[in-house]
């Protein structure tokens, strides 16, 4: 028998309703009937073009927005109507990073502050004890200590997003939503990303369900991905088979639009010994 | 007959408070020719946009070119005036950013946007400027030019803006179009759209093309060939088969190892991005040898002595590696 899935959603529906709204303007389906099982330890990618939906799925799943409708099992109980401290407790087993860390982070904390904060609103640990483990936390994503004073604004846009990354990890989550978590930096950087959310499932356990517009990328990081089109997951399959066999008139057009790479060259090695 | 677009050994600075300088742009030889598009390949802070605002003297006021030579049809840029490079750009220079929003004015028609460009260059009535800005709007490939000439900018796409502000910078017929990330803040059926828009214009019109971008795909699908710029020098040139596939700088090679390529052999798997260690060096204190010496795989001792010269392993190719010299 297979495990419980870490994260099973069924039928979520989301619908804002415009204020002010002007006459003959409707409300807006965000969503319209998702499914999503992330199994355990599985790179789930959703990817859609802007306005589909994708973002709102996120928030949805991390319980920061409430759907309209529709049911959430984490781990194989219900969360979709918990309140007060069983809430929290929850959301401290997914947690999201957003595209633009810049944004996400507080300009007036210095790095170890940051990334110790989310122990500080749990009361965990006295200040030395908090500080010593966002020291640790840092250097699990590559942050050396010397960057720990630094405020978000002196970091570089890949540093910034591993300290956000940093932050997620305090709590010790057990999904990470990693929201258009790419998007905005270089190649060599996005791969550098890629190889360190690699080690941390390795060690930590985790599920990653990376949220993106970038169709090639996320075909090479995930498992699986799932297309999303005007609020409804139209298709879902093994990235390895994505570019193969797109099924849905969207996928095939989002497929298309990926412009083809000649192949990559060979790696060489050898030069720093010849130091 | 001469170049279109001649660069040779530009510099630019920017002051940086007390502190020394910022060398952004470190000897950049490179040239256009007529209806050639030329694409610029680099990463976040390597130079490309500074490059770009230098051959129009668009550069912030903390910036200056302190050597070398940018020449357009023969004649020499650095040396033009304010009121004569303003009659340059956009009549024969024209340039177009990432983010179409920022560069129209979000409270006026955005025929009345294109139209004031040929007010400013053409010696001709408002009424003809009008029908050549909904003339140049079909030519970016609008169904309903005149609808589209009536829209505000807030009422059009990202991929709409953005042909709307290609649209003004064609409207005077330019010989050259410098583009800086212009796919940049599309969605990706935007982007391809936008990418097939520019190969076409490129034919129809003669028109050359600078592109700078981090965005391979576009760049290999647009240019005859690709420079590749790392912390503000170009390390090499070639085709985008030979520079992609075929890499000489060990820079290129760990570039071209980063982008992701989806599987589309079936049974195979994906193979994993292959990241390059270490981060672009702080070009306020550049150090006497190559740049990406602390990066490379394949650096030897002779590598922080000096900057290699840019040498022509094989016609066409250009490459500032030690390994070719």
């Amino acid at each position: 028998m297979t495990e419980a899935p870490l994260l099973r959603a069924r039928g979520l529906t989301k619908r804002y309703h415009r204020r002010r709204a002007s006459p003959g303007t409707r409300a807006v389906d965000a969503l319209v009937g998702v499914d999503l099982t992330l199994a355990r330890g599985a790179t789930i990618a959703l990817v859609g073009q802007s306005g589909s939906g994708k973002s709102t799925l996120a928030r949805c799943l991390a319980r920061l927005e409430q759907p309209t409708s529709g049911a959430i099992d984490f781990d194989g109980a219900d969360v979709s109507a918990l309140g007060g401290t069983r809430l929290r407790a929850f959301r401290r087993q997914v947690q999201l990073v957003l595209q633009d860390a810049a944004a996400a982070l507080s300009p007036r904390l210095r790095a170890a502050e940051i990334v110790g904060e989310p122990l500080e609103i749990l009361a965990q640990g006295t200040r030395a004890e908090r500080r010593r483990r966002a020291l640790e936390l840092m250097e699990t994503v590559g942050l050396p200590p010397t960057l720990a004073d630094r405020r978000p604004l002196e970091l570089s846009g890949g540093q910034r997003q591993r300290l956000s990354l940093a932050r997620a990890l305090a709590v010790q989550p057990r999904l990470l939503i990693l929201d258009e978590a790419f998007t905005g930096l270089d190649a060599s950087i996005q791969a550098q990303m890629a190889a360190l959310l690699q080690d941390l499932r390795r060690q930590r356990n985790l599920t990653y369900l990376l949220v993106s517009h970038d169709l090639a990328l996320m075909s090479v990081l995930a498992d699986e991905v799932a297309i999303m089109f005007e609020g409804r997951i139209v298709e879902r399959q093994e990235a390895t088979r994505l570019f193969m066999a797109p099924e849905h008139a969207h996928t095939r057009a989002l497929v298309a639009a990926v412009p083809p790479l000649p192949p990559a060259p060979e790696a060489v090695e050898g030069g720093p010994a010849a130091r | 007959m001469p170049r279109l677009l001649e660069v040779r050994d530009l510099a630019v600075h920017y002051e940086s408070g007390a502190g020394a300088p910022v060398a952004a742009a470190r000897g950049v030889t490179l040239d256009v020719e007529a209806g050639e598009a030329v694409g610029l390949l680099g990463e976040s802070g390597c130079g490309k946009t500074t490059l770009l605002l230098a051959l129009l003297g668009l550069l912030p006021p903390s910036a200056r070119v302190v050597a070398g030579e940018v020449r357009f049809r023969g004649r020499d840029l650095l040396a033009m005036g304010p009121s004569e490079m303003r009659r340059l750009r956009g009549a024969e220079i024209a340039i177009v950013f990432q983010d179409p929003a920022l560069a129209l004015n979000p409270v006026r028609r955005v025929g009345a946007q294109v139209a004031e460009v040929a007010r400013a260059h053409r010696d001709q009535g408002a009424r003809r400027c009008r029908e050549d800005a909904v003339a140049m709007l079909a030519e970016v490939g609008f169904a309903e030019p005149a609808r589209i000439a009536q829209a505000y900018p807030h009422e059009l796409s990202g991929g709409q803006r953005q042909r709307v502000v290609i649209a003004q910078a064609l409207v005077c017929r330019p010989a050259l179009l410098l583009a800086d990330e212009p796919t940049a803040s599309l969605d990706s059926t935007a982007q391809a759209e936008l990418r097939a828009l520019l190969g076409v214009l490129q034919r129809r019109l003669g028109l050359a093309i600078l592109m700078a971008s981090h965005d391979l795909g576009a760049l290999s699908a647009l240019s005859r060939r690709l420079l590749v710029m790392y912390a503000g020098a170009i390390v090499e040139e070639g085709t985008p088969a030979q520079v992609l596939g075929d890499p000489l700088h060990p820079y290129t090679r760990g570039l071209s190892r980063a982008y992701p390529r989806p599987v589309t052999i079936p049974g195979a798997r994906a193979s994993p991005l292959a990241p390059i260690p270490g981060a672009p060096p702080d070009l306020s204190r550049p150090a006497p040898g190559c740049a990406f010496e602390p990066r490379c795989a394949q650096r030897q001792a002779v590598c922080i002595e000096r900057v290699p010269a840019a040498v022509q392993p094989a016609e066409g190719r250009h490459v500032r590696c030690v390994l070719y010299d």
